[in-house]
């Protein structure tokens, strides 16, 4: 079997029982690669594949295992575009605390991932070089914004990859993709080094073939970094040792306001399936309410958007990326023209709407109205999830209201795209961990992902929980035909 | 129609950490351009920030020391603009939760005790610094000063005249060096003050339209541009003409304020709670804590001079005008317990000498036990003031103590009745013409002979002495 | 209708946005549409609720006055678009 099918672990066995060299590794991804990259276009920019160092093969849990980090990561000397023309030519001078810890156990970076511009979308569509195709279906999306990180997973063209996820860009992607991702619980990991999207949602977390994978990367990516104040002070539990525990007793909730009338019945369907295997092995069930679910959307993008306004607000051609210094005719001040035409040209459709909306809601005479209410309904729907938390260990949703759709279907729609979040956005307010996992696939191929979510802090049962249902069911070996 | 001038200021005292307020870059004044620069301060995409625990006791303090009510919760929010010295084009400042609020300075002005409230303290992080090359069609920018602590003091608009102004920014800066937070240094841009000044009808209560002053580079500067801002304003309104809110900046040279070519429109900073940065929620009995490191403040320390040692508040304030002075002058009290001749000799030959060579009483070297001694031994006759300021160069240039130079150099007074009746004969030898004079009755002719005596003991005759025997002396002649 | 043109063309000069007309008009049509449908969290009643804003489970978090190393400026002005030395260059603001 080539080397770039397994996953992490079990190319962890075979490089300790010296089995396998770490070359062999690259060489066969890079084979893989050849094939079905012109394809997929997972990737940003053409992938590295570096010489691997004689040290990253003696120290650490990934030691000769290559990683793939979406484009928003900060890496070293390494292009970090966030796939925008504003960022053209960037090269960061430091890594991120996340590529510290990948390279401190032996890994190294081979790919920055293809994303939506700035972690704006729901479908990969929106980079500034090309759209990255789902590899079970290349006329579908792959889901965004981590849609490369996903892409590369599903496609064994990368062994692992880490995204970002603000409004479900792990998640999402992960289950049109048939792959397993987790959002932490914000400030489980490091946010130093990931160009922000919205300060108080973003989480950087790994996209996986299986639970074991990314129980493992979330053990070596966690902890907390000085350099970043929300990061949370609290102990790294060993992720990997606790997988097997018993699920007999856990508690899980369902709630109404996930399952609704008119929701795609294939979904539906595959849900009660997961539903009902749990509950052979010994979970139980009940139903719940999380009432504000309706409004998460709103709240997301008020809150997400003026974050995101004043995060970009950066980007103005001065210290590095894209300046456009052409005079144009308004008989404005030539530095201010430099900052329009820049940033006019520098950022794509999508971006432009998110921080016209940020900028709008935060102006003045608005912000009582939108984000100071935003950030209150956001309480509240905190506020549901630690009620629900009271009487049960996790909650089990679908990921998607959909499965991958098509390029192009959605990207006259804003506001439909925005939709596509709705099962994903309310983690991100709450803070709380979530992880999608493949439970299924649609009649035409396309793979469906249940959510499943946990207390703060509580990724462990989260782990447990999907471990012993993909341990009891075949999704994830299920590949993509390419 | 008489109008009364109604002032408001706005000080940045920039605070002097080690590093900056949200990264580990130095905090120096003075360094190659762009080398104290890393991720953070340069607003580098991925980068976050980290307050300084120093600023932020440093922050409380000044507080504290201002009497304002200490906030319990502290957060800090992004003020959004775009400036090419702003490196992420948003500002960490503070807007709804500052660090203290409603306090008082109170200062004599003229004759007058005032109060004047102060608004709010607040911390925020600087800019860097733009430079306009002559003729030049671009401008150059340098991040070193960039994320470096600033410290915003608000007042409310309680003065009333230029040397409100001038007294309140004096008392500030004094009680900022006591707490040792800042240099205060205007022209390295330490501190900085921005103005706020409208004019309205006498007894009147509704506030006129203010213009804003800026770029004025000392105290001076700003007591002057007040003043020719007064003059302006109450010439339009003689006018009958209304006052334009604006930005004016003082020009040195012309002594005038004049328009800023404005900034289009009226700012909107948007300000929203800075994501990256957590509650800062301080206990009591922390700020209790922070409260009881504050050392004894110029009021309370004048105060207390004034009743203890029986100073007249203008000799006392002399004394505490700078924190290490007051402190080295109750050092010398340890070692000789006489505040008055203590007070003299720091205000008058101690002080000219810091002020000649530019430097604090604590650079200056000389121990207060030595300083202490050498008053005591004026005190009690063993050497006359001239010889003690000769004494004192010495002190000042070696670290002996005045005993020793007073033995090594044989400077001891002379006050023994045998060596001086000696000299007295010597000079009334010399100066029969003086005599005769003094004995024909010219009252003068006795100090120029105690001259002589001083003259031939090379200063060390104890001139009282000299005068008390002399007199009796002569009338024998 | 909650946003016109001209607030469009008024935030993107607060945001220092180029937008061309094409873009102001469609950013209306979309920007009306968005906020149409938050608004229905005026709905909410939010009267007895403090507002989530800040780091969820940290607070009080510090670094001692230490300093660091720096960056050294061949690291970072490589990246400028424009410079003199170890200068970055901008045209010229007029005040």
């Amino acid at each position: 079997m080539k080397l770039n099918f397994l996953t992490a672990h079990e190319l962890q066995g075979l490089l300790a029982a010296k089995k396998i060299e770490p070359v062999q590794i690259l060489a066969d991804i890079e084979e893989r690669c050849r094939i079905v990259e012109p394809k997929i276009r997972a990737y940003a920019r053409a992938p590295f594949f570096r010489k691997i160092s004689s040290e990253s093969r003696l120290q650490g849990e990934l030691s000769g295992i290559p990683a793939v980090i979406k484009d928003n990561i900060c890496s070293d000397g390494d292009l970090t575009e966030c796939c925008s023309r504003i960022l053209e030519g960037f090269r960061p001078p430091y890594d991120a605390t996340v590529v510290e810890k990948l390279k401190g156990n032996g890994s190294f970076i081979m790919a920055k991932a293809n994303m939506d511009e700035f972690a704006f979308g729901s479908s990969c569509e929106t980079s500034c070089f090309y759209p990255t195709r789902n590899p079970w279906n290349t006329d579908h999306v792959p889901g965004g914004s981590s849609g490369g990180a996903a892409a590369s997973v599903a496609a064994d063209e990368a062994i692992f990859s880490l995204g970002s996820d603000t409004g479900g860009s792990i998640r999402q992607p992960a289950a049109l993709c048939g792959v397993v991702g987790l959002k932490p619980t914000y400030g489980r990991v490091s946010r130093y080094g990931l160009i922000a999207f919205a300060s108080s949602l973003d989480q950087i977390g790994p996209l996986t073939k299986d639970v074991r994978d990314n129980a493992l990367l979330l053990k070596i990516i966690s902890g907390h970094d000085e350099k970043d104040s929300t990061s949370a002070d609290m102990p790294v539990p060993d992720y990997p040792a606790l997988l097997e525990k018993d699920v007999r007793g856990m508690r899980v909730a369902i709630p109404r306001e996930y399952f609704v009338e008119g929701m795609d019945p294939e979904i539906r369907q595959s849900l009660t399936e997961a539903k009902n295997k749990l509950g052979s092995l010994g979970v139980s069930f009940g139903e719940v309410s999380l009432p504000h679910t309706e409004y998460a959307v709103a709240v997301y993008y008020i809150i997400a958007t003026a974050e995101a306004s004043s995060n970009l607000a950066r980007f103005d051609g001065v210290q590095y990326g894209l300046r456009n210094s052409e005079k144009t005719n308004s008989g404005q001040p030539p530095l201010i023209s430099m900052y329009k035409e820049t940033r006019g040209r520098g950022f794509g459709a999508e971006a432009k709407r998110r921080i016209t909306l940020g900028t709008y809601v935060l102006s003045s005479g608005y912000y009582d109205a939108y984000y100071l209410r935003a950030s209150k309904v956001r309480a509240l729907i905190k506020d549901d999830f630690d009620k629900v938390f009271k009487e049960f260990d996790l909650i089990l949703t679908p990921t998607s209201p959909t499965a991958a759709f098509k390029l192009g279907e959605k990207t006259n729609d804003p506001l439909n795209m925005y939709l596509s979040d709705i099962y994903t956005i309310s983690a991100n307010l709450a803070g709380i961990p979530a992880i999608s996992l493949p439970c299924g696939l649609t009649k035409k191929g396309l793979p469906i992902g249940m959510q499943v979510l946990g207390k703060p802090f509580g990724e462990e049962d989260i782990f447990r929980l999907a471990y012993q249902y993909e341990q009891n069911t075949a999704w994830h070996k299920e590949k993509p035909k390419l | 129609m008489k109008y009364e001038a109604v002032i408001g200021l706005e000080v940045h005292v920039q605070l002097k950490t080690k590093t900056k307020a949200f990264c580990g870059c130095v905090n120096e004044f003075g360094s190659k351009e762009n080398t104290n620069i890393c991720p953070v301060c340069l607003g580098l995409p991925g980068s976050l920030p980290v307050l300084n625990e120093k600023a932020y006791k440093m922050s409380m303090k000044v507080g504290l020391a201002l009497d304002c009510v200490p906030r319990q919760c502290v957060k800090f929010d992004r003020k959004n603009y775009f400036y090419p010295d702003l490196p992420k084009n948003f500002q960490i400042s503070q807007y709804d939760m500052p660090f203290a609020e409603n306090g008082a300075l109170d200062i004599y002005v003229n004759g007058q005790d005032k109060k004047i409230r102060i608004k709010r303290v607040h911390l925020e992080e600087d800019a860097g610094k733009l430079m306009h090359p002559e003729g030049e069609s671009y401008s150059l920018v340098d991040f070193n000063r960039a994320g470096a602590p600033l410290l915003e003091i608000v007042s409310e608009p309680d003065m009333h005249s230029p040397d409100d102004a001038y007294q309140y920014l004096t008392d500030l800066k004094l009680i900022i060096q006591y707490l040792d937070i800042s240099d205060c240094d205007m022209e390295k841009g330490s501190l900085r003050c921005d103005a706020n000044i409208s004019l309205r009808p006498e007894g009147q209560v509704k506030l006129g339209t203010k213009a804003e002053l800026k770029n004025m580079n000392s105290f001076k500067a700003i007591k002057a541009a007040l003043t020719y801002e007064i003059k302006r304003q109450e010439k339009i309104l003689e006018n009958k003409e209304p006052i334009a809110q604006e930005t004016r900046l003082w020009d040195e040279e012309k002594e005038q304020t004049i328009l800023m070519r404005s900034k289009e429109e009226a700012h909107d900073y948007r300000y929203f709670p800075e994501p990256d940065l957590p509650i800062f929620d301080l206990a009591g009995e922390e700020i209790q804590d922070i409260m009881d490191t504050l050392p004894e403040l110029p009021k309370a320390k004048l105060g207390r001079f004034m009743g203890s040692y029986g100073f007249s508040q203008k000799d006392a304030a002399v004394i505490i005008s700078s924190k290490g002075l007051a402190d080295y002058f109750e050092s010398c009290l340890k070692f000789f317990n006489a505040p008055k001749p203590v007070a003299n000799w720091l205000a008058g030959p101690v002080f000219s000498e810091m002020n000649s060579r530019n430097i604090s009483i604590v650079s200056l070297g000389l121990a207060p036990e030595h300083l202490a001694k050498l008053i005591s031994r004026v005190e009690d006759g063993s050497i006359s003031r001239l010889v003690a300021k000769d004494v004192l160069s010495v002190m000042l240039k070696t670290s002996q103590g005045p005993d020793a130079i007073i033995k090594d150099k044989g400077l001891q007074q002379v006050s023994g009745a045998s060596e001086l009746n000696k000299i007295i004969d010597e000079a009334i030898a010399n100066n029969k013409k003086s005599v005769d004079d003094y004995l024909s009755g010219k009252e003068n002719a006795l100090m120029f002979l105690v001259g002589q005596v001083m003259k031939l003991s090379s200063g060390k005759a104890n001139p009282k002495a000299v005068k008390d025997m002399m007199t009796e002396r002569l009338k024998k002649c | 209708m909650r946003i016109s043109k001209d607030d469009v063309k008024n935030i993107a000069n607060l945001a220092r946005l180029g937008l061309t007309d094409i873009e102001v008009e469609s950013l209306q049509v979309q920007l009306e549409v968005i906020l149409e449908y938050i608004d229905k969290l005026k709905k909410v009643d939010v009267s007895k609720t403090h507002a989530l804003t800040n780091a969820l489970y940290v607070k009080n978090v510090y670094r001692p006055d230490i300093p660091k190393a720096s960056l050294d400026p061949s690291k970072v002005m490589p990246l400028s678009p424009a410079r003199e030395g170890n200068f970055f260059k901008v045209p010229k603001i007029i005040e």
